[in-house]
This record gives structure tokens, C-alpha cells and sequence, in this order.
């Protein structure tokens, strides 16, 4: 499946409709007929993880988070939405770049061995429910891993490209939701990346606000194509054409979600922190950082791995793994003779140096996209928005 | 049959026992699937919970369970280090002194005068401490009780001549890996993940308890930046210092944290 560009005005691409919780269902209907495993938020273990559904019964209707720095809690919304929560500590690297991956697998043969590389087909997977903030962050990866071209450094652009990823990047059908609500955590508008989808999916969804309210209305969902693949299906659901009232209203939920942002990152971060990598808070912030590595677990660009061989008891069998890594462990800098980054304030400075910084060097653009994960699953809170802008205030007093 | 495991002379195991419960050998009869594969693989020489068979060494490789908490064992686990090759701590007792190092913090006199009705029976040391301090060991596999997925992975690298994969990084890891939401996050749960080994399978968070901290310290823990977290989540320190003082009380790291919160009840 092709995937267009952000295509708004494209001849074969229709006008909005208007559906309603049954056009949602046969939404989810339709893809799982066409052979997707739909993958979206649902409750699970106190919060709204990305975990397969079979029907919009499964959304979380009604439900809410509430997240600050190392703390996140669901509650009721006020009305009956289906997406007024915001991201939750999953993002959709979880299904296009798994946790755990088999490379190959080799076999002794005689005296020899064979090697086999996994050859199982990607899986269809239907995304439902992505932020503007994850569309950007499956561009950033798109970058790294070589499916598209960039203007950094990296030797990746195409030549070394991630074909598992790539695969599973060109099967997947993706269904945004524009944000109508954003967290305390949120700061996607200062980096430019949402709440607004800005392309890359095949169908958008905005909630309209009246589900929002209590005793307002059904649930209804501006839904707008972006390829092909998406305004052919959008032709199958039960919708009513979009008037201009219901754009209005889509754009005013939009608008309303960007006032809302709990934080925000100050403007040029990268050549700030290049130029401030001796600053005294790098010590102040290692001494709360727990170098646990779980920012780094919950962010939708981060993409280090490393590579584990397993065998059998008796050697005949043997397989290597990759398996997600951080540079916040100690192993992750192990070169001949020892480990670069021994402390944790070397290993907290390259994560958020990397993330805003040299990112733009290596791939041409941040390596943040906003979505507030770092903060909110740090189990301290320690919060990137806020060490950023320390160092550009004492700048200032400087 | 093929000839495979005849036509190799195959390593002789040994498994110790010293101050323990036995539920770290006994992961190794709890493997079942795997058993037969590893008697298979390895001659199994001494182990007294399996089998009263006992071959004399040297042995290639020695599974140690338990901590050094007699003069009679301080003396043992040296006899039984120059007849292994490779030497193998198992579980916490033996990485970190186990449960029993609580006594390091107290009068162990007192103690027998309280709990003995013949003092003078007892021969203990004042303390419970690991086999790292008495002999040179080759490899710590961390756990209350160990893991056998990683007992498998320790007794087959070293089958396979390669190194164990039993990464020293933090329980959190691997509750991101496998999806499990944090507790702590999500619902205010005092845990120990943040500060210990992963290796466990995330137990008690996919329960939707704090990690107990069982596997000990993980690589560079800062238990100080965690100790004010758990403050901020409504732990006094007689719970922090509780929370430090468990199976691994006396690895170092938490040893230290828990020290800083009894000073100060």
C-alpha cells in the first residue's frame, strides 16, 4: 500500500464526512475485514495502552488522564469521549519496531551451520487512535532506520535501510486523531508537531466536542482521508458529508487542545545544550535521575538496541535477538576495556543531548516530537522541557 | 541414540549448599522441560537435593547457593573453590548475605541468648556475607529466589563458551519490554524496580505491586533519588529503610540507603 504525501485538495481524495460510535465500529469492522489486527488505546492496568480491539466498545469512553511529571492517573471526563485522554505510556514503536526481534537463526550441520533469517511476512497492522506527536515520532524513525531520506549526516538515507521496519511500516493502515484535549505533560505545539495531524496517515479523526459534554449529543468524529487507501475506505463507512459547522467545530476542539499545553521547550535547544555541555545542571540533574532508562523506554523516536545471541544447551541451535537498549545503561557505551559513560550524568547529557541536539545533525531535524512521555513515566518527573530551559535561563543571567 | 553427549566427555556440575533455604538449587529441579536436556549436557557430580550420588572433584563447574554465616563454612567454600574451575553464585543469600545478613546490623549475641536454650551450642560468625568476600567467584547470578529462565542461560553460556546474557540493568526495562505499566506512575505504588536488577519476569508490578527489590542492586543504583521519591509518595523512613533491608540488606548499595533512613527514626 502507498501511502501519499499529505494530500488535502487531491482530486481522488473526497470530502470529509461526519461518523457516528456505529461509522467508528464499522471503522474498525472494515479493517479487520480487509485482514488488519486494529491496534488501539484501551484500558489496562490503570491506564490506556495500545493493545488490539475488535470494536469501538473497547475504546475508552469517558475516560481521562490526568499526567504531571512521574505521575498519571485515569478518571472520568465529563462526557462520553472516546479519545479526550491523551498518549499513555505506550507508543506505536511498541508494533513497528518490536521490543524483542529475532535477527537469524543458525543450525550446526555437519560441520558446518546454516543460517536463516526470519522471512515471516510484516504484519497487517491498522494504527487507530495516533497523535500528532506519534506521526511525527514515526517520521523521525522513518529517518533513522533509512525509509526516507533526511539532510543529516547519518550514512542510513536509504542505502542501510531497517528492512523489518520498513515492512512493517509499509503495511501498516494508520488512523489519526487530532488532539481535543492535551496534558499537563504536553508541549507538541512548541515543537511544531501537532496537536493537528499534519499528514502522513490514511484517515484522520477529530472528536467533535459534543460528546465531550455531558448530555450534548452522540459521539460524532470528523473523518478526512490522507492516501488512497484511506478515502477508499472512507467510501464504505456509513458517514454524512461534513458541513462547514462541523469543520468549524473540528478545528475549534484542535484549537482548543493547543491552548491547553501543560509545557512547553524553548525555542533552539540544539545549539543551546551544544554550547552548554560542561553546565553545572547536568550534575543537578544526575543527582535525581535514577538512570533507569525508562524515558528512554517510553519515547516513540528513541531506537537503540542491542544484540543477544541465545544458543541450546548442546550449541546445535542458535539465535540472535535484538532487544530495545538505553543509553542510560552501562553497557550500552561498552567498548574494549570498559564502559565510556560510567556516571549518570554522562549518560543523562547524551540521552537529552542526542534527543535535541545532535539529532539534527545526524538526521536533520529534533529528535523530540513533544508527546511529554519522558516526563510523565519518569518515576521522578524529572522533565526535559524544564532542564532545557534552565540552562537558557542562566544563559540569561550570564 | 545420537552419539552427540557420548562422544564428549561431559563437565561435571556440582551444586552447594550453604546458609539458605534451598530454593535456588531448587530452581534447577524446577526446570523440568529443560531438566533431562541439562543432565543430559552436563554430569551432574554433586547435589545433594537431587541425589545422594556424590563424585569427587575437581568439578568443572560449582553452583553456590547460600551466604557464609559459620566459621565451618568460611572454611568449606574455600576447599570447594580449589576443587572448581568455574565458581557460580546463586541467589542472594549468596550474592549479598540473603535474609540472614539482617543480623549484621544487630547484636548476634543477644540473639542467641534470647532464641537458644543452650548458647553455647551455637558457633556462628557475627555476620551473613556473600562468597564474593571469602573466595574469588566467576559469575553472581542475583535473585530471591534466581530466576531458572537465567539459571538455563548462565549453565548454558558457560556450556557454549560465551558470555551470560543477565543484563545488570533495572527492573523498569523490563517491565517496558514486556508492556507492564508502571505502578508507581500510574498508581502511586512505592516500588524498588527503579534501583533493582531486572531478571524476575517483572513479578510483582504486573500484579500491580512495588518491585520488593529482590534481584539487589542494579548496576549504578542512585537509591537516594529514589529514597526521596517514596518520601514523596507517603513513606516515612522506617518503611524506607524496611524496603532497603530485605533479601538484599546487605549489598551494598541498599545496605547504605537503608543505614541513612535508621539514623535518622
Amino acid at each position: 500500500m502507498e501511502r501519499t504525501a499529505p494530500t488535502t485538495g487531491h482530486p481522488t481524495i473526497p470530502d470529509p464526512v461526519v461518523l457516528d460510535r456505529d461509522g467508528l465500529d464499522a471503522l474498525i469492522d472494515a479493517l479487520r475485514g480487509d485482514g488488519y489486527t486494529v491496534i488501539g488505546p484501551r484500558l489496562r492496568d490503570g491506564a490506556i495502552v495500545l493493545d488490539p480491539v475488535e470494536s469501538a466498545d473497547d475504546l475508552p469512553w469517558g475516560w481521562i488522564d490526568e499526567q504531571d511529571g512521574g505521575r498519571y492517573r485515569l478518571m472520568p471526563g465529563d462526557g462520553n469521549a472516546a479519545f479526550a485522554h491523551t498518549v499513555g505510556p505506550q507508543s506505536w514503536k511498541r508494533h513497528l519496531y518490536p521490543p524483542r526481534q529475532t535477527l537469524w537463526t543458525g543450525r550446526r550441520d555437519g560441520r558446518g551451520f546454516t543460517v536463516d533469517t526470519p522471512t515471516d511476512p510484516a504484519p497487517r497492522q491498522a494504527f487507530l487512535g495516533v497523535r500528532a506527536c506519534d506521526l511525527a515520532a514515526m517520521a523521525v524513525q522513518d529517518r533513522v532506520f533509512g525509509v526516507t531520506p533526511h539532510d543529516g549526516r547519518s550514512a542510513g538515507q536509504e542505502r542501510f535501510t531497517d528492512t523489518g521496519y520498513a515492512a512493517r511500516r509499509a503495511a501498516a493502515f494508520i488512523v489519526a486523531v487530532n488532539c481535543g484535549r492535551a496534558g499537563r505533560t504536553c508541549f507538541c505545539d512548541s515543537v511544531g508537531t501537532g496537536p493537528k495531524a499534519a499528514g502522513g496517515y490514511d484517515l484522520a479523526l477529530t472528536e467533535l466536542p459534543g460528546a465531550e459534554l455531558p448530555g450534548r449529543g452522540a459521539p460524532a468524529f470528523l473523518a478526512a482521508a490522507g492516501s488512497a487507501a484511506g478515502a477508499a475506505l472512507l467510501a464504505r463507512l456509513p458517514g454524512r458529508p461534513a458541513g462547514a459547522e462541523d469543520r468549524a467545530a473540528a478545528e475549534a476542539a484542535v484549537e482548543g487542545a493547543r491552548a491547553q499545553m501543560g509545557r512547553a521547550m524553548v525555542s533552539d535547544a540544539g545549539p543551546l545544550l551544544a554550547r552548554n555541555l560542561e553546565h553545572p545542571r547536568w550534575a543537578e540533574v544526575a543527582a535525581r535521575c535514577l538512570n533507569c532508562a525508562n524515558c528512554t523506554m517510553v519515547c516513540p523516536t528513541c531506537f537503540c538496541t542491542t544484540v543477544e545471541d541465545s544458543t541450546d544447551l548442546s550449541g546445535d541451535h542458535v539465535e540472535r535477538w535484538r532487544r530495545w537498549d538505553s543509553c542510560f545503561t552501562v553497557d550500552f557505551s561498552y567498548i574494549h576495556g570498559g564502559a565510556i559513560r560510567q556516571s549518570g550524568l554522562s549518560r543523562y547529557r547524551q540521552w537529552m543531548t542526542h534527543k535535541l541536539s545532535s539529532w539534527w545533525e545526524q538526521f536533520g531535524t529534533s529528535g523530540c516530537t513533544g508527546c511529554g512521555r519522558c516526563i510523565t513515566w519518569c518515576p521522578v518527573g524529572i522533565d526535559i522541557t524544564e532542564e532545557a530551559r534552565a540552562i537558557k535561563d542562566s544563559e540569561g543571567r550570564g | 541414540m545420537p552419539p552427540n553427549h557420548m562422544a564428549r566427555k561431559r563437565p561435571k556440575l556440582a551444586v552447594w549448599k550453604f546458609s539458605s533455604c534451598d530454593g535456588c538449587q531448587l530452581s534447577l529441579l524446577d526446570c523440568e522441560d529443560e531438566l533431562l536436556a541439562v543432565a543430559d549436557a552436563v554430569e551432574i557430580a554433586y547435589f545433594l537435593e537431587a541425589t545422594r550420588v556424590a563424585i569427587q572433584g575437581p568439578y568443572d563447574v560449582s553452583l553456590v547457593e547460600g551466604s557464609i554465616g559459620t566459621p565451618h563454612d568460611a572454611e568449606r567454600i574455600r576447599r570447594i573453590r580449589a576443587r572448581s574451575k568455574v565458581l557460580i553464585t546463586i541467589g542472594a543469600c549468596a550474592t549479598a548475605g540473603g535474609i540472614q545478613a539482617l543480623r549484621n546490623f544487630r547484636d548476634v549475641d543477644g540473639f542467641i541468648r534470647a532464641v537458644y536454650a543452650r548458647p553455647d551450642f551455637i558457633d556462628t560468625l557475627a555476620t551473613s556475607t556473600a562468597i564474593r568476600d571469602h573466595v574469588t567467584v566467576d559469575f553472581e547470578l542475583h535473585g530471591c529466589p534466581i530466576n531458572k529462565a537465567q539459571l538455563l542461560e548462565v549453565l548454558n553460556a558457560f556450556l557454549n563458551g560465551r558470555r551470560p546474557v543477565v543484563p545488570p540493568h533495572s527492573q523498569c526495562i523490563e517491565c517496558k519490554l514486556h508492556g507492564t505499566v508502571c505502578v508507581m506512575v500510574a498508581r502511586g505504588v512505592p516500588c524498588l524496580g527503579p534501583v533493582t536488577q531486572a531478571g524476575c519476569g517483572n513479578l510483582c508490578p504486573r500484579f500491580e505491586r512495588g518491585c520488593y527489590g529482590c534481584f539487589g542492586p542494579k548496576e549504578t543504583p542512585n537509591t537516594a533519588a529514589l529514597a526521596k521519591q517514596l518520601t514523596a509518595l507517603g513513606w516515612g523512613d522506617a518503611e524506607i529503610a524496611n524496603a532497603f533491608r530485605s533479601f538484599n540488606a546487605d549489598a551494598e548499595e541498599f545496605r547504605r540507603e537503608g543505614d541513612a533512613h535508621e539514623r535518622t527514626e
